[in-house]
């Protein structure tokens, strides 16, 4: 898991990693469903190590055993500060672009059936995708990141009739 | 042969074609298609512009006739039979709905709506009875009473897929359903659409719209007026949400 979003989620206040994880699974929804919390610890551990989380052991109560509460340091709270600044872009699909050139420039497959096959699987995701987002009660955070998968799909299913236009009659070039 | 009730599909084609023009200058819109539509499947096509979808929706639909095949509604033959019989076929067995929506802008919702209930020789009270009842399940009860140009893009798709189900027909079959409609009027047409499934409506879709195919039990890609792709939608890889996005780098 990417390190930093574990530690801007413990940006607001110190939390057990339990609490981490609730929060997280709180703003994924059913996304954060795969989330498990052996990844959590393992996250916080190699943070702490870094020196960007510090841990306190807070006293157990009668049946419950000390718990850890982590927070950030001050290197922590520059390297939250920082990512936040940060720009990310997702990178295009290159491997799929190149899928389609080599097989038809080897004449192994025909590109058409090769983007058919695409098509359909990001349409059941999309499916999958949609079906969630209208069962995420309006205005959650959830059913907000569930829209923005909905509308990759959509774009990448409007790059694969670009495709399809490219590689159907005097357009392909091979 | 007569095929009746031993038919379990609601549409049925086969060799189904329909040309335009002769000679030099024919076209075969559609072009030896096979289909089969089961009672409560939802069905979409896509394509490119001008692959013959929309003639074939117009086919199954009984509006145009088709040049050659055959072609069963509801277990009856209809590509021979008479004009008359044809329009009574397609006013009890076909709910039609369209990009444009066709809805009568004179009069009201409610008065579109119960159009098809009394054309088909249900008394007022009962055609106004179903009208308010289905602009009701449309989530738009209180504008029974609007004139179309009063109401949005959304509502009046909305009417007008109210209309297509006055006479709670076989199936039905929508040409662009959000063609003209912004993303949030798209996701209320998406609900319903989800919702008439869900009720065991028989659904054959033509659109552009990918969350709209998404939407379907069975996705049929057509080109040059053919089918070149049937796919199911259902089963396969769902259950992994969590592999859509991930955290890690």
């Amino acid at each position: 898991m990417r390190q930093e979003v574990v530690l801007a989620m413990l940006a607001k206040e110190p939390a057990h990693g339990y609490q981490l994880r609730a929060r997280l699974r709180a703003a994924l929804g059913p996304l954060g469903a795969a989330l498990n919390a052996g990844h959590v610890y393992v996250t916080l551990t190699r943070l702490e190590r870094a020196g960007l989380v510090a841990c306190q052991r807070a006293a157990g109560v009668a049946d419950r055993p000390e718990r850890k509460v982590y927070e950030l340091t001050p290197a922590g709270q520059q390297r939250v500060a920082q990512w936040l600044t940060e720009v990310g872009w997702p990178k295009p699909d290159l491997a799929f672009h190149l899928k389609l050139i080599a097989a038809a420039a080897a004449g192994l497959a025909d590109p058409l059936t090769i983007v058919d096959t695409q098509r359909r699987e990001l349409l059941r995701r999309l499916r999958e995708a949609q079906r969630a987002a209208m069962a995420e009660p309006d205005g959650s955070d959830a059913a907000l990141l569930l829209e923005g998968i909905v509308l990759r799909l959509q774009a990448d299913l409007r790059w694969l009739e670009a495709c399809e236009q490219n590689w159907t009659g005097p357009g392909s070039r091979w | 042969m007569v095929n009746n009730m031993a038919d379990p599909a609601v549409l049925r084609a086969a060799g189904l074609r329909k040309e335009y023009g002769r000679g030099e200058g024919l076209v075969r819109a559609v072009d030896g298609v096979d289909l089969e539509v089961d009672p409560g499947e939802t069905v979409a096509v896509m394509g490119p512009s001008g692959c013959g979808k929309s003639t074939l929706l117009h086919l199954l639909g009984g509006l145009d006739r088709p040049s050659a095949g055959q072609l069963w509604l509801a277990g009856r033959r209809i590509d021979q039979i008479g004009e008359k019989a044809l329009a009574q076929i397609r006013r009890h067995a076909v709910g039609f709905v369209f990009q444009a929506f066709h809805l009568m802008e004179e009069l009201t919702a409610a008065e579109n709506v119960e159009l098809p209930a009394l054309l088909a020789g249900r008394s007022p009270r009962a055609a106004r009875r179903r009208a308010v009842e289905l602009l009701d399940q449309v989530g738009l009860a209180d504008r029974a009473q609007f004139l179309p140009p009063a109401l949005s893009g959304g509502q009046r798709q909305r009417v007008a897929i109210a209309r297509a189900l006055s006479n709670q027909p076989t199936v039905v079959l929508a040409d662009e359903p959000t063609g003209n409609l912004d993303s949030a009027a798209t996701l209320d047409v998406l609900r319903l659409l989800e919702t008439l499934h869900q009720t065991g409506q028989t659904l054959v879709i033509v659109t552009h719209d990918a969350r709209i195919a998404a939407t379907a039990d069975r996705l049929i890609t057509m080109r040059d007026g053919g089918f070149t792709d049937q796919t199911r939608l259902t089963g396969g890889t769902t259950g992994h949400l969590s592999a859509l996005a991930g955290l890690d780098d």
